[in-house]
């Protein structure tokens, strides 16, 4: 059994006359692998992460999602983020007044206590979020200030990379964490990425350009479109689409 | 043949009326004030909808019956009830029932060029400071003030002397105490001199099943280049009734700051009048409101640029869960004088209720030319993309909803100088969430 299994999965936009957007999607993904998902704008990419991490704004008409074998979508947003799925946000909102300290303190415990574990003692939670917001360059200001408040796109990215780092998923979903990155953003946020690869974790690293799988290299590249994966291959085929384009696929669909 | 043309006075207000037959007779001007008073209640009686200032906090409805006048409260039990802000280090002074209790409060070793008196020994031996009582005037009939005049007896009268700092805060902790039903009018007077500077605080609270009213007015009359910080915490009883009455005239170059944090009541109105007379002042008036249940809690502000170069700051936070109602109304007026008038406001309010209910009337009344003036009202629910980011990550609905609203509110309380009482007041503020469930 897989670790994610999605099958045939179809889903809309909430509401009467909702647009479906996906349609008939399936994907297996194991522990320890990471999965590139690529597709032209509009094919569906960012609406998967949400359903996975449970946004209410979808309603899924058919298929199924299962995490280690247990239906993920009858369960609860946070319960979900316990059960160790993490979405890195493409846009992350700022929170004015909620401290970024308290927020990920509180997401933490929030998080053990579902899984029935002890609380983080103080000083082990300071010294954790100094050491990996350390390696990604977030400032004690930084951590001071409200969730993502005054953050810059690369800063926002890092943060959500930290907020990773710290709660330790087993399946992280990365909804185009490139976009917005200049050349040395995007290899800080790498880093931290592929120091949290390990066998118990699986990644779904959503992206429109192949830039990125340069510096997080997958096991698995999958192209969707309109709401299904239309093609399935290995890291080359990042490389072949970074050549022709999307075109190929869109003319298949007209 | 002059028919005389009477209004249909309610059972409370012909129970205040007889209440405010029986005034003591004096001659003094203490008691021409009363009179006056009385004359005015009498004549205009409870306001309603129709009098534009209560438009949304219909007195003469709300207020169905007029409960007798407490009588003295038993220390013992004053003492068991006056919880609020004991953890804050500063000199308190407890009133209960409207009446300083001696035997609770903090009355030895004041600080040079500070006096603490009550008013009630203060008329006893014909103190002149009594003629600073009734100095600050609203400028227009005001229902709770009127009967505050009327039928206050006791309450703190404190001086601060020119050019003295008081580091350690006055808490005045208003509390109520009895079993039946009775009405408390507490009537204070903060004279703060030239150049000093006070913090001073103000906290209610009572029995939560007894349907009492809690009316208390206080005065505060600000030197020239005086520092005066007003905090003032409201939790009286879910059956009570409170009505306050706060007035400011705030000398030249002088900085107040006044911070309303409002939680208890069933019925609440928090009046503020600022009269800005000296030049160059500058007053903040913030405030929060927590309502649930069917509460009702009403803030309204008049702020009064009578002469050129002042700033007024004003930012108020309510939460509305269940069924409660909000009101928020503030008026800024600018004398024709008051060139170079800076006066900002805003009402912001968070709706957790589907039943709740908000009502925001901003006013701005401008005579001069060359003037700086704004005022903003928002309200809404709580916003669903920040709530799903916090669920994201793992954070239950109800405890995403905790963190939200008191990042709301914070906005508001961090405007509180004082640490201690500013840290006070985010605990309550998390009391009241915790109590959400």
């Amino acid at each position: 059994m897989a670790m994610l299994e999605i099958d045939n999965l179809h889903a809309k936009i909430d509401g009467e006359h909702g647009k479906e957007i996906l349609k008939g999607l399936s994907l297996k993904v194991n522990p320890g692998e990471v999965h590139a998902i690529m597709g032209p704008n509009g094919s569906g990419k960012s609406t998967l992460s949400y359903i996975l991490a449970g946004k209410e704004d979808y309603e899924v008409t058919d298929g199924s999602v299962t995490l280690d074998g247990e239906d993920l979508l009858e369960m609860e947003i946070d319960e979900r983020a316990a059960k160790g799925v993490f979405l890195a946000f493409q846009y992350p909102v700022e929170v004015p007044g909620v401290a970024t300290m308290t927020f990920l303190r509180s997401a933490l415990n929030a998080q053990r206590k579902k899984r029935g574990e002890e609380e983080i003692s103080t000083p082990d939670f300071l010294r954790l979020v100094k050491d990996k917001a350390g390696h990604l360059g977030i400032s004690q200001d930084m951590l001071k200030r409200g969730v993502n408040v005054g953050f810059s796109g690369g800063e926002k990215k890092r943060a959500e990379i930290l907020q990773m780092a710290i709660l330790e998923p087993k399946l992280c979903i990365l909804d185009e964490t490139d976009s917005g990155l200049d050349i040395d953003a995007l290899k800080i946020v790498s880093e931290g990425v592929n120091a949290l690869r390990s066998p118990d974790r699986a990644m779904i690293v959503i992206t429109h350009y192949q830039r990125l799988l340069n510096h997080i290299v997958p096991d698995f590249v999958h192209v969707m479109h309109k709401g299904r994966i239309v093609r399935s291959g290995g890291k080359e085929l990042a490389l072949e689409l970074e050549a022709n384009g999307y075109a190929e696929y869109q003319q298949d669909a007209a | 043949m002059n028919a005389e043309i009477r209004p249909i006075r309610t059972p409370a207000e012909q129970a205040l009326i007889a209440e405010l037959g029986g005034l003591p007779a004096g001659t003094d001007r203490l008691a021409d004030l009363r009179r006056a008073a009385a004359r005015s209640f009498e004549e205009n009686g409870l306001p309603h909808r129709r009098v534009e200032e209560w438009k949304y906090t219909d007195l003469r409805t709300l207020m169905r019956e007029a409960t007798p006048v407490a009588g003295t409260a038993a220390v013992a039990e004053a003492d068991a009830r006056a919880r609020l802000l004991r953890e804050v280090e500063a000199r308190r002074i407890v009133v209960a029932n409207g009446a300083v209790v001696p035997e609770l409060s903090d009355l030895a070793g004041l600080e040079e060029g500070l006096t603490v008196t009550t008013l009630a020994a203060a008329i006893a031996s014909g103190d002149e400071v009594l003629s600073r009582v009734g100095g600050i005037l609203p400028g227009r009939y005001d229902a709770a003030l009127a009967l505050n005049t009327a039928l206050a007896r006791d309450g703190v009268v404190l001086t601060v002397a020119p050019g003295v700092t008081i580091e350690r805060p006055i808490h005045v902790a208003h509390v109520f105490a009895g079993d039946a039903a009775a009405a408390s009018y507490a009537r204070s007077l903060v004279v703060v001199g030239a150049g000093a500077k006070l913090t001073y605080v103000e906290s209610f609270e009572g029995p939560e099943a007894v349907a009492y009213q809690a009316n208390a007015a206080t005065e505060f009359v600000v030197g020239d280049e005086a520092h005066l910080d007003v905090v003032r915490l409201q939790e009286d009883g879910a059956s009570a009734f409170h009505l306050a009455t706060l007035l400011f005239d705030v000398g030249r170059e002088a900085q107040v700051h006044a911070f309303t944090f409002g939680l208890g009541a069933g019925v609440a109105r928090t009046s503020l009048y600022a009269t800005l007379s000296g030049e160059s002042s500058q007053v903040g008036f913030n405030g929060a409101s927590l309502l649930k249940g069917r509460q009702h809690a009403d803030s309204t502000l008049f702020v009064d640029h009578q002469v050129p170069g002042c700033e007024s700051r004003e930012l108020f936070k309510t939460v509305l869960d269940d069924s409660a109602r909000g009101v928020f109304q503030g008026k800024i007026v600018v004398r024709q004088a008051a060139q170079k008038t800076d006066g900002r406001m805003m009402s912001r309010a968070l709706v957790l209720g589907e039943d709740a209910e908000m009502d925001n009337k901003p006013e701005l009344e401008i005579f001069a030319d060359d003037v700086q003036c704004g005022h903003g009202a928002t309200c809404g629910d709580i916003d669903e993309e920040l709530l799903f980011y916090l669920r994201a990550r793992g954070i239950p609905l109800k405890e995403a909803q905790s963190l939200l609203v008191q990042a709301f509110v914070g906005e508001a309380v961090e405007t509180v100088e004082h640490e201690g009482l500013r840290e006070a007041l985010v605990e309550r503020a998390e009391a009241w969430l915790k109590a959400r469930g």
